[in-house]
This record gives structure tokens, C-alpha cells and sequence, in this order.
């Protein structure tokens, strides 16, 4: 399952005349599970995508390691899905595992077993045979995530992926990480919940002031540089100490 | 002659009525399920604008032809049609115009060249042929033309069903996990062009695009799977080629309008009377989006 390390080196993406970060250095070794953190606009997103190759770099490279395309699994923080197209929930996951499918899309017993499989995992199996656009917002990021379970990527990227879910569902699907964690994946998420981090992610990259601070979470997480990444001396709960 | 003979006997009687409902059976076949993909992408503009792109390399296949040939015109055609796709594409990525947009900006040039160039040489019969087509003219060869696009576009269509169908609802997916998105599209654009040129011969440039997207609007008020609203925009097209042909038999009225014009039908007679019709329209929100 691992493929090599992902590693930046003096990377910097400027868009439109503006640097996001500049003469950032580390890398994402295979099978860690590192966290993104910074404040909104401090180019979170920006980094998944550099990885990606969606953004151009403006200096330095990013190596990939003989990762291939097809080895990532990426969840977007916004993402243009056409919830009204008519398709049901199972087949949305079967289409995960397209390249297994192959010609004429028939998927083997296998397959829709592991499709039914990855419902059953995120919770879905009650919703298999529905389509898609009678999900609410939180069964949709499930399905998200089955699907993501169905294209088994080594690297897994995920940006905010809890947002606007609810306390079980969040708990769910963070299980789910850290399993794709204990089997070896290599687990970037973009997160805002400095709990979270604290408890679940060994690493962390730190965007503040154009700059990643990149290292073992509880020594990067401090109050100082969160109040310097966040820049709001009066509204960060979470920098009172580690939990 | 009884009212049930003359469901019947026209297609006995005549080799040209025959050839007609081939033509028509084949071109819903084809173009019912591209159409379906066409609107749910709501890309049904881009199947206006191809057909209207159609025209000018049609056009210069009539001239070097010096006739209507339908080989030269059909490879003039797809030439010019993917030429368009790729053009369209291309500016789209490089200016912040929508697709959409950067179509619509082809589509009345595109139309104005393929007259002028048909014009300048051929006929006004040429013309109205070109613009028109003669779906009771049309020959062997250009059934088989039909036949053969019609069976490559669905082999293609199955073969490419899943990606296809993930690029369609999320392009994104596609991209990242494979990057071959952007070769499926451009896959499912040929498919448009192919089925367009198949229907030009028998309902001309400004019609064929009808079959596509008149069948493909009347199944999508019926069901809301997939696969059966694709087979029922098929069944759609291939009905209104059957009914068409024969109105026109039996009140003497041009063909190809009768042929679309039954698919309107179909389409009103559906807006009336399925669940998500009109009558689904009548709900208590004021900012209705449809
Ligand atoms: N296409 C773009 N063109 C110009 N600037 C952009 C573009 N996309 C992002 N930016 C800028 O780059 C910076 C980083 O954006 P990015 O989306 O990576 O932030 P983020 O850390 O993910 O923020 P959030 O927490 O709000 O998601 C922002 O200041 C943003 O304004
Ligand atoms: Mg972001």
C-alpha cells in the first residue's frame, strides 16, 4: 500500500499577483496522518490542490514519490455535484470502484459487495436504493466518503470534511479516517477543530502568515503560534492548552 | 382503404416510406439516450449550437462533392462539429466564459457560413435540403451510414457508461481520480456530433437536433432512473418516427416537421398528464426553480 513519501521543497503558489505561502518545506510520509490548520484564506485548500497539480507552483517543487493520480482519493471543500442527476445512491459508490468495473460498467459480485459493504460502513445501507438527491447534506458526505472507500487510494485528502455535520456522524466518519489511518494510508485532512487535531492527528501543518509551520502536533499547537496563525487575540477557545 | 390498413399499408405499399421508418427507428435508437445525457449535463444548448455547426462543414462537403454527397457531407460535418467542441472548449478554459456561452457565440456564425457557402453554389432545393433534410429520399447507403452511427453510439455509450456517468455528476471525482475526465467528455461530445450527422441526411441541420432533445425532455417528466428514461426517450423518438411518417402519409405534409411535431406532442401530452408535469408545478412555493 505504500507508495513514497509526498514532499514539498521551498514550495510557493502565488494566485493573481498574490503569494498565498511561499518557501514552505516538509513532507507527508507514507502512512502518517497530518493535519492542515490556519485561518480562513491561509491557503489550506490551495496546499491539497498544489499537491494535486490543480494549482501551479510560482517556486520550488513538490515530489510525489510515484504516486500516481489515481492514488489519491480527494474530497473538495466545495464541490460541483449535480445532486438532481438521476442516480441512486449505489450505483454513486459503484462508481468509485469504476476502473475496476470496466467495460459496459457491469460490476462484479464482488464489487457491488464491497459497495454494499462501504454503505453499511459510513451507515448508508438503509439509503442504497435511493437516489442521491433525497439524501440530507450529512448522508451525502457519507456517501462521499463510501465512495471514497470504494477507490481505495493510498492517500486520502480530505478538506473539512466535517464541516456542517452533526456530533455522531462527525464521530462516524472520523473513525473511519483513523481506520484508513491503521491501514497504512497516508491521511492529509484540512480541519478546523483544534480538538480533533489535538486528539486524532500526530502531525500538523500550520499555515500563519504565509509561512507552514510543520511538525508533531503538540509541539506545534501552541498558544503563540495559534494566536499568531489565527490573528484574533479575543476569540481562540482553543488556544488555552492542549486538551 | 381502412382505418387500420392505413396503419400499415403506406410502409407496404412504398420502398420510401419503408427506408423512412428505418431511418427514423435508427436516429431515435441513437440519438433518444445521447439526448437524455445532453440535458441532465444541461448542456442542451451545446446540442443547438452543434447542429448549427454541422451546417458549414456540410457545406463544404456539398461544394467539393459538387452535389449532395452524403459521405462528404457527413465527414464535413463531424470535422466541423468536433472542431467546434474542441474551439469551445478551448476558449472556455482559457476566458472565463461558460461553456454555454462560448457555444452560443459559434452557433449564429456557424449557421450564416453554411448558408453562404451552400448558397453561393447549390440550389435553393440544395439549400432547403441542407437545412431541412429529405427523409423520403433517403437510399441505402444512407441508411447504413445511419445504422452504423447509431450502432457505435450505443456500443460507446455502454462501453463508456460509468465514467461517463461520474463525469457527469461530479467532474471533480474524475479529474482527480484519474484525469481522464476530460476524455470521456470529449467522448460524449463525438457522440453528439455522430448522432447530429446522422440525422442531418433525413431531417436536415436545424431538425435532427429535435430528435435528440424533444424524446430525451419527454421521458425525463416520466421517470427519474437512468437507464429507463433513456430506453423511453429512445421508444419516444422511435414512436414519433412511426406516427410522424404516417400523419404525414395520410395528410399529405412534409415528413420531417411531422416526424418532431409528434415528438412535441408526445412532450405537451406529458407535460399535462405525468406527476412531474404541470400538475407537480402546482406546489405552495412561490420561487419554484423550473
Ligand atoms: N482562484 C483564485 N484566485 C485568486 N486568489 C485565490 C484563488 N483561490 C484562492 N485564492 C486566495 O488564496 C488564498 C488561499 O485560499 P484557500 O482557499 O487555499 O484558503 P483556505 O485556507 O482553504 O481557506 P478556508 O478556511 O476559508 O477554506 C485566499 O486568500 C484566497 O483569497
Ligand atoms: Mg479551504
Amino acid at each position: 500500500m505504500s507508495h513514497g513519501a509526498i514532499g514539498l521543497d521551498d514550495a510557493g503558489v502565488t494566485l493573481h499577483g498574490t503569494p498565498v505561502w511561499q518557501h514552505v518545506t516538509g513532507s507527508f510520509a507514507p502512512g502518517s496522518m497530518t493535519a492542515i490548520a490556519g485561518a480562513n484564506g491561509a491557503g489550506k485548500s490551495t496546499l491539497l490542490r498544489a499537491i494535486l497539480g490543480e494549482v501551479p507552483l510560482a517556486t520550488g517543487r513538490i515530489t510525489l514519490g510515484g504516486l500516481r493520480a489515481q492514488d489519491f482519493g480527494y474530497l473538495p471543500q466545495a464541490r460541483i455535484i449535480d445532486r438532481a442527476f438521476p442516480i441512486s445512491v449505489t450505483d454513486m459508490v459503484l462508481g468509485g470502484a469504476w476502473r475496476q468495473t470496466g467495460a459496459f460498467g457491469a460490476a462484479s459480485r464482488a464489487v457491488r459487495q464491497r459497495a454494499a459493504d462501504a454503505l453499511c460502513r459510513v451507515g448508508l445501507e438503509k439509503q442504497a436504493g435511493r437516489m442521491i438527491d433525497a439524501l440530507s447534506a450529512g448522508q451525502f458526505q457519507r456517501l462521499l466518503f463510501a465512495r471514497l472507500l470504494m477507490t481505495d487510494a493510498s492517500v486520502i485528502m480530505l478538506d473539512e470534511p466535517f464541516t456542517a455535520l452533526d456530533a455522531p456522524t462527525t464521530q462516524d466518519l472520523l473513525a473511519l479516517v483513523r481506520e484508513w489511518h491503521a491501514q497504512g494510508r497516508t491521511i492529509i485532512a484540512v480541519l478546523h477543530d483544534m480538538h480533533q487535531i489535538r486528539t486524532c492527528f500526530p502531525h500538523v501543518v500550520l499555515l500563519s502568515g504565509g509561512q507552514a509551520i510543520w511538525g508533531e502536533t503538540a509541539r506545534i499547537l501552541t498558544p503563540g503560534t495559534l494566536q499568531r496563525a489565527y490573528d484574533t487575540p479575543q476569540a481562540t477557545p482553543w488556544a488555552g492548552g492542549p486538551a | 382503404m381502412s382505418m387500420l390498413a392505413g396503419l400499415w399499408e403506406p410502409f407496404a405499399t412504398f420502398g420510401f416510406m419503408r427506408r423512412a421508418l428505418v431511418a427514423s427507428i435508427t436516429l431515435g435508437m441513437g440519438a433518444g439516450p445521447v439526448g437524455v445525457l445532453l440535458q441532465l449535463r444541461r448542456m442542451s444548448l451545446i446540442g443547438d449550437a452543434m447542429s448549427h455547426a454541422i451546417l458549414p462543414g456540410a457545406a463544404i462537403g456539398f461544394l467539393a462533392a459538387g452535389g449532395l454527397s452524403l459521405t462528404a457531407m457527413g465527414l464535413g460535418g463531424i470535422a466541423a462539429g468536433l472542431g467546434v467542441a474542441l474551439l469551445a472548449g478551448l476558449v472556455s478554459r482559457r476566458t472565463h466564459l461558460a461553456e454555454d456561452a462560448s457555444f452560443a457565440s459559434f452557433y449564429l456564425t456557424s449557421l450564416a457560413l453554411g448558408v453562404l457557402i451552400v448558397s453561393a453554389r447549390g440550389s435553393n432545393i440544395d439549400l432547403l435540403h441542407v437545412l431541412f433534410g429529405t427523409i423520403l429520399a433517403i437510399d441505402g447507403p444512407a441508411l447504413y451510414l445511419m445504422a452504423g452511427i447509431t450502432t457505435l453510439s450505443v456500443c460507446l455509450l455502454s462501453f463508456i457508461w460509468r465514467p461517463l456517468v461520474m463525469e457527469c455528476v461530479d467532474p471533480g471525482f474524475m479529474r482527480m481520480t484519474g484525469s481522464r475526465g476530460a476524455l470521456y467528455h470529449m467522448v460524449f461530445l463525438f457522440l453528439v456530433v455522430i448522432n447530429l450527422v446522422a440525422g442531418f441526411e433525413a431531417l436536415g441541420t436545424l431538425m435532427s437536433v429535435g430528435m435528440m432533445m424533444v424524446p430525451a425532455a419527454t421521458a425525463r417528466l416520466w421517470t427519474r432512473r437512468l437507464v429507463p428514461m433513456m430506453a423511453l426517450s429512445a421508444t419516444v423518438g422511435m414512436l414519433a418516427g412511426y406516427t410522424g411518417l404516417l400523419v404525414s402519409y395520410h395528410f399529405r405534409l412534409a415528413a420531417g416537421p411531422c416526424i418532431i411535431l409528434t415528438c412535441s406532442a408526445a412532450y405537451l401530452f406529458s407535460l399535462i398528464t405525468s406527476p412531474a408535469g404541470i400538475r407537480a408545478g402546482g406546489g405552495s412555493s412561490p420561487f419554484r426553480s423550473h
